[in-house]
């Protein structure tokens, strides 16, 4: 019920988006994210976008990841 | 990055699988708030690769499953009476009320629509002009948003057709009351990462300070919930409590400060009932004075009559992590996703659906 899936913002018309998701474009609401800009990937829940994505953050933890699975790799 | 894939890389979950079982000794019973992690759970297996130490129960965060009869009685009622459109979200349909589902009165005519957004129910508002449309309120703080920006979009286009039958609840105050009731220990809370974008990580600091219960906001892709286990196994055998965020890359500790001001503008707390639970006092969200020409509960004369829990089923026990569902005599023979007789069947999140479609076992 709380699903939320990323969708790249490629237009922005007032509180409006048109937003792709896996290919497909849908219009979703900016209401809960004003700031959201052009070429951010945004959360869409029930057609509102709710948080914009961290991609810093994102390549962050991959790198933690990538780091424990070198040494896992190593110590199993 | 599309923020999807990368998070499914089966390397990097041995990886973190590899660190979780060396690391783990203390026995852990880790709850899942959410019934989307749930699902990841159950989908990718992630029970199995833990330490027979680690034990995953799941607990009440399914707004579906834990809708009160009494609340989806007022829904059917609403649905029963002339000139009148319910919009509701899908799952909301199969759902036993105390005598019937939302999709039998529509196989007998009532007008009931399965909408994606409230911005749809909105639209059908403005194509009705001559019915008055209910929308269900049904979510936790994810949700509840959508809805307050829905009325807020209603009252600026003048829209008078529009109505909210507002039965949302919230995650923390239902939290606590399951650990005030002692029925379940826990070592480690798995926070709902999308009720915490909203939130953010304060309203769950009280369950570590207060509980002593390490606490970590996760994501719901599988390396998300894996390294969710490890931050949480870290806390336990290191003998601390924090609230920890994993799924930084959507989750501010601030939450998203707009979609609370609407949030609040529009709702404000009140007790709300859960099934299997009972009332919990400020657990849900009754609409504002200001906006009370958009409320359903008070615009309509609504008579659910007496509520009516089918014999047998323990979802409530289940929602309050007690049991488990093939303790359910119910299980896989009466109830099943084709004919539910509880909840936790019907929604896809719910945990006897999970259990039963992902065929595990206790």
């Amino acid at each position: 019920m709380c699903l939320a899936i990323p969708a790249l913002v490629k237009s922005i018309e007032d509180k409006e988006a048109e937003a792709e998701i896996g290919g497909i474009t849908r219009r979703i609401s900016l209401w809960l994210t004003p700031e959201a800009k052009v070429g951010d990937y945004v959360l869409i829940h029930t057609g509102y976008a709710i948080s914009i994505l961290d991609q810093e953050e994102a390549e962050e933890t991959l790198k933690l990841f990538e780091e424990i699975a070198s040494l896992g790799g190593e110590e199993v | 990055m599309r923020f999807i894939t990368e998070f499914r890389r089966s390397d990097l979950a041995k990886g973190l699988i590899a660190q979780i079982n060396q690391r783990s000794h203390a026995p852990a019973r880790l709850m899942e708030f959410c019934g989307g992690h749930t699902v990841t759970i159950f989908k990718y297996g992630i029970r199995q690769t833990l330490p027979d130490n680690i034990e995953m129960v799941s607990g009440p965060g399914c707004p579906i499953c834990v809708t009160a009869n009494t609340d989806l009685d007022k829904a059917i009622a609403l649905a029963k009476m002339p000139q009148v459109i319910i919009a509701t979200f899908g799952d909301m349909l199969k759902v036993p009320g105390s005598h019937t589902t939302l999709q039998e009165l529509k196989a007998d005519g009532a007008d009931v629509r399965i909408v994606y957004s409230a911005l749809d129910a909105i639209a059908i508002a403005e194509g009705n002009p001559t019915s008055s449309i209910v929308f269900l309120g049904i979510g936790f703080e994810t949700t509840a948003p959508t809805i307050a920006a829905s009325v807020l979009q209603a009252e600026k286009k003048r829209i008078s057709n529009y109505y909210v039958l507002s039965l949302h609840k919230l995650c923390p105050p239902v939290i606590r009351a399951i650990l005030d009731s002692g029925e379940v220990e826990i070592h480690g809370l798995v926070c709902p990462g999308h009720v915490s974008v909203i939130i953010g990580s304060h309203p769950w600091d009280f369950i570590a300070r207060d509980y002593g219960i390490p606490c970590v906001i996760a994501g719901f892709e599988p390396l998300d919930i894996l390294q969710c286990v490890a931050m949480l196994v870290d806390q336990v055998e290191s003998g601390r409590s924090e609230v920890e965020i994993a799924y930084r890359r959507g989750v501010r500790p601030e939450g998203n400060e707009e979609a609370i001001r609407l949030m609040e503008q529009v709702f404000e707390p009140g007790p709300a009932a859960w099934r299997g639970i009972g009332e919990v006092p400020d657990s849900g969200l009754k609409i504002r004075k200001e906006y009370q020409h958009f409320d359903a509960a008070i615009a309509f004369d609504i008579d659910p009559g007496q509520p009516y829990e089918p014999e047998g089923c323990i979802c409530g026990d289940i929602l309050r992590g007690i049991k488990t569902p093939p303790d359910c005599q119910l299980f896989g023979n009466a109830c099943t996703p084709q004919y539910p007789v509880g909840p936790c069947m019907v929604s896809s999140e719910g945990t006897c659906s999970a259990y039963y479609n992902y065929g595990e076992g206790p």
